[in-house]
Parts: C-alpha cells; sequence; structure tokens
C-alpha cells in the first residue's frame, strides 16, 4: 500500500505545470485533491516518476459570476458546495449532489475538477455538470478552450481532455426561478459507491415542462444523459402517467453493467425507480409553486 | 530514485523542518518519522477514516496525503488535541459509554467528532451518524459512539447556555472553539 517512488514539483501557475509536463515526456500525473489519484498510486495501478501539483494554482480558485455565468474553479473543494452561498443559489444541484459524494474529510480536500477530469462512472459531479449543461474550461500549452459537458465523458475514465491539458474551470448558467432541479442515489451505505443515481434539472413554465436534462450515474461507463426520458416530459406536465412514460424509455439510453451486487435488470428497475421519485418531486414543487410563477 | 526534499510545516503547534521522501504519506511521516503515533494507519486507501488529522482545521485522511504537500501548512493530530484538552470532554464521554473497544478507530473518531463539534449547535443523531459515515469501527456497532458524541454536544450546549435545539453558529465553519 505504498507507492512507488516519485518525484514531486509544486507548481505556481498553469505555465508551470505545462512546462513540468513537457520535461517529464508525459510520465507524470497532475495532482489536485488527491482523493482518487493517491489511492491509486498506493495501489499501484499507476506509477507515474512525476507528481505535478497544481493545488496552488490561483487562476483555479473561486466561485463567482464572470459575464453572466458561475465560474467554479477547478479546485473548489466538495465541501464548498455545501458551504458556497454562490452555489447555493446559482447551481443548487451541485449542492444536493455534495452530501451524496464520499465522507466528510474526503469532501474536505477533494475537488471539483478533480472528479470531473478522473470520470469514474460512479462519481456524482460529472453526471451533475451534464444535467446542468456546463461548459468545461481547459487550459493546455497550445492554449484555453471551453467544451460543453455533453460529449466530454467519452468512456471508463475517457474524457475529451488532450494530454497535458488541465480543466480549470465549470461553468454554469446561473439557476433562474422557473428553474427546478433534484438528486438522489441509492446507495447501501452512505457514501459509498452508488447502485445507480440521478440529477435532474428543468425549465418550468407553471406546471409545465419547457425542457428538462435527466443525467444518471453507475449505470454504464460513463455518466449518461437519458435523452428519450427527457423528450417524453417535455412540453408536458408531470402527471403520473407521463412520469411513468419516461420511466419506460429508459431502456433506451441506459445499458448498466451487471456486477457481483447487482443484475443488469436490478439497476434498470432501480433507475426507474429514481427517476420516478425525482420527477414526483420536480411535480410536486411546480403544483405547489408554479401556480405563483 | 527520487531524493529526499525539505519540508516544513507546523505539527501540533511546534514547527517542524524535515527531510521526506515524495512518496511518503502525511500519515506515515507523523508516525514514523515523528513518532506520533497516536494517528492510525489502517486501509492507507482513504476508506477506514482511522488515519484523520486536522488539515489547517480540518479533518483530512494522512494517508491521502503526501508529507509534502503539507509544506507551510498547519498539521493537528490526536495527540495535539489531547495536549491542549480541546478533546477532553469528547474522550471523557467515549470512556463513560464504552465507546470503544480495540480502540484502533478511536483516533480518527475523535478527529471527526471534534471536526463536527466545532461546527457549533447540537447535531441530530442522522447528523452524528452522517459525519461518522467514513469511521470505520470493527467493534461497538456504532451506538455507543453515536451516543459519546451527541452526549458531548448536549454537554457543550449546556455549558455554552444555548438551548438544546439552538444552532449557535454559522454551519461549515471550521473555528476552533476550544482556542
Amino acid at each position: 500500500m505504498k507507492a512507488r517512488a516519485f518525484e514531486y514539483a509544486k507548481a505556481t501557475s498553469l505555465q508551470d505545470a505545462f512546462d513540468a509536463f513537457a520535461r517529464a515526456s508525459g510520465d507524470c500525473c497532475y495532482l489536485a485533491g488527491g482523493q482518487s489519484l493517491i489511492p491509486s498510486l498506493s495501489l499501484r495501478l499507476q506509477a507515474p516518476s512525476l507528481l505535478i501539483d497544481i493545488s496552488g494554482i490561483g487562476d483555479m480558485r473561486g466561485v463567482g459570476i464572470v459575464d453572466g455565468m458561475l465560474r467554479i474553479g477547478a479546485l473548489t473543494r466538495h465541501a464548498e458546495m455545501l458551504t458556497s452561498p454562490e452555489i447555493a443559489r446559482h447551481a443548487p444541484l451541485l449542492r444536493l449532489a455534495a452530501p451524496h459524494v464520499a465522507h466528510p474529510a474526503i469532501r474536505n480536500k477533494g475537488t471539483i475538477g478533480g472528479t470531473i477530469a478522473l470520470a469514474d462512472p460512479a462519481a456524482e459531479f460529472p453526471a451533475v455538470v451534464l444535467a446542468l449543461d456546463a461548459e468545461l474550461e481547459i487550459a493546455g500549452p497550445g492554449g484555453r478552450r471551453r467544451t460543453k459537458a455533453d460529449g466530454f465523458f467519452k468512456g471508463l475514465y475517457e474524457t475529451g481532455l488532450e494530454p497535458g491539458e488541465i480543466l480549470t474551470a465549470i461553468l454554469v448558467r446561473p439557476f433562474d426561478k422557473r428553474d427546478r432541479c433534484a438528486f438522489d442515489e441509492l446507495a447501501r451505505r452512505r457514501g459509498d459507491y452508488a447502485i445507480v443515481g440521478a440529477g435532474v434539472q428543468g425549465r418550468f413554465h407553471a406546471e409545465q415542462v419547457e425542457a428538462l436534462r435527466i443525467a444518471f450515474l453507475s449505470v454504464g461507463p460513463a455518466p449518461v444523459r437519458a435523452r428519450n426520458a427527457e423528450s417524453a416530459v417535455r412540453g408536458r406536465t408531470l402527471s403520473p402517467a407521463v412520469i411513468a412514460d419516461a420511466q419506460a424509455t429508459l431502456h433506451l439510453d441506459l445499458d448498466p453493467a451487471e456486477d457481483a451486487q447487482t443484475s443488469r435488470a436490478t439497476r434498470l428497475h432501480l433507475a426507474r425507480v429514481l427517476l420516478g421519485r425525482l420527477l414526483g418531486k420536480l411535480a410536486r414543487e411546480a403544483r405547489n409553486e408554479g401556480g405563483r410563477a | 530514485m527520487s531524493g529526499r526534499v525539505p519540508v516544513s510545516m507546523s505539527v501540533d503547534g511546534r514547527t517542524v523542518d524535515a527531510l521526506v521522501e515524495p512518496r511518503t504519506s502525511l500519515g506515515d511521516f507523523l508516525r514514523n518519522d515523528l513518532g506520533l503515533t497516536g494517528t492510525h494507519l489502517g486501509c492507507e486507501m482513504g476508506v477506514c477514516g482511522a488515519c484523520l488529522v486536522l488539515l489547517d482545521g480540518q479533518a483530512i485522511h494522512s494517508c491521502l496525503m503526501y508529507a509534502v504537500q503539507a509544506n507551510g501548512r498547519a498539521v493537528e493530530t490526536v495527540e495535539g488535541l489531547t495536549e491542549r484538552r480541546a478533546i477532553a470532554d469528547i474522550q471523557k464521554a467515549f470512556h463513560e459509554r464504552n465507546a470503544l473497544q480495540c480502540g484502533f478507530c478511536t483516533p480518527g473518531m475523535l478527529v471527526t467528532a471534534y471536526e463536527l463539534l466545532s461546527h457549533g449547535g447540537a447535531p441530530s443523531r442522522a447528523e452524528i451518524r452522517d459525519a461518522l459515515s467514513g469511521n470505520y469501527c470493527r467493534c461497538t456497532g456504532y451506538e455507543a459512539i453515536v451516543d459519546a458524541v451527541d452526549q458531548t454536544a448536549k454537554e457543550r450546549q449546556k455549558q455554552a447556555g444555548c438551548p438544546q435545539d439552538g444552532r449557535a453558529a454559522a454551519p461549515g465553519g471550521t473555528k476552533d472553539n476550544a482556542a
């Protein structure tokens, strides 16, 4: 349970990190919160010769509105999702998901950028940024670019990040008073990897859904949107029959894996149960408050 | 082969200067280099919670951080908390309620309880269980541990003259109310 020997470099700027990456000819890893990377080094699943610590880069910190978008620095810690007033106001789905992310001590150290760049299929925030239709700000030796969360998660631990690139921030359209969101997951124990989890966020006109995004975690090699279910509720009121329609489409979008604990059929069933609960919550909220909108 | 690198950090209020291999975890550094064996290393992969210490006042796994990363930071161990009597009441409640058997998990439990109670207010039993969800105990079944934390929270409230259900401090704060 001890990592292979490596060298350590603390980057003070993005350029500093890119220079270190170039010198190591790619035989290196960027280290942010380390809450997934360090166990994988301890288990010797990875053995880079250099760790480039990017946790001190000021450019990647802070949460605030920039040019009309909520910019969440990639180094923002999971615990801050629970305490930041900007997150609570402008991206409440992140706040709802945060208590499900591991345990308090992990949340004190783990970063949102780290979990998105790693793209563990059981992680909460990758699915949440899909549901939020977020944009990802990425810096590389060649400059900066922005990409949609849609299309970023390509497969098991596989993302649209090119070698040497660093995810620097997550950009979210601020939550509007017409928006509603919900997050939940089913896990054996608090903090365990979810058997299935999902985040939903949508815009309502009174009780009617204008558009709604549904993203699942733990049901495949990457977080995935349930596009058929999204279509099933678009333009409709979330009645029990409409929710049942949405649930019935899930097999078209989700291809859950089978493991020793949970069969494919069980996981799909639980995904339907979870979607029913989440849409039911939005329906109740819309009914109770939507009349006033 | 990687050489040793210099680090300087505060450990339990004392400045420590040392040379460490980059791959040395903070937990191994505390135990093997500084002899602070109150911090226990169990799983060494961030699951069991026995190795928790405070980094700049926040509970973190000392197995999920390299000692080099603590350069310039303040680390406090269960020994430090004990020395300045910041957890004396929690320890007393653990003792009275028999909230440990083998004691391996206890340092981590105490660090979690310290952080939870430093947020102020009296957490519900559900909140205590949630906070302790990352600390594994294989002996007690947790009931007595939750009791001990619950009892300490209520006693602290009584001493502070707050109503039992009152929320004294803002949530999320990590202010050390013993300092």
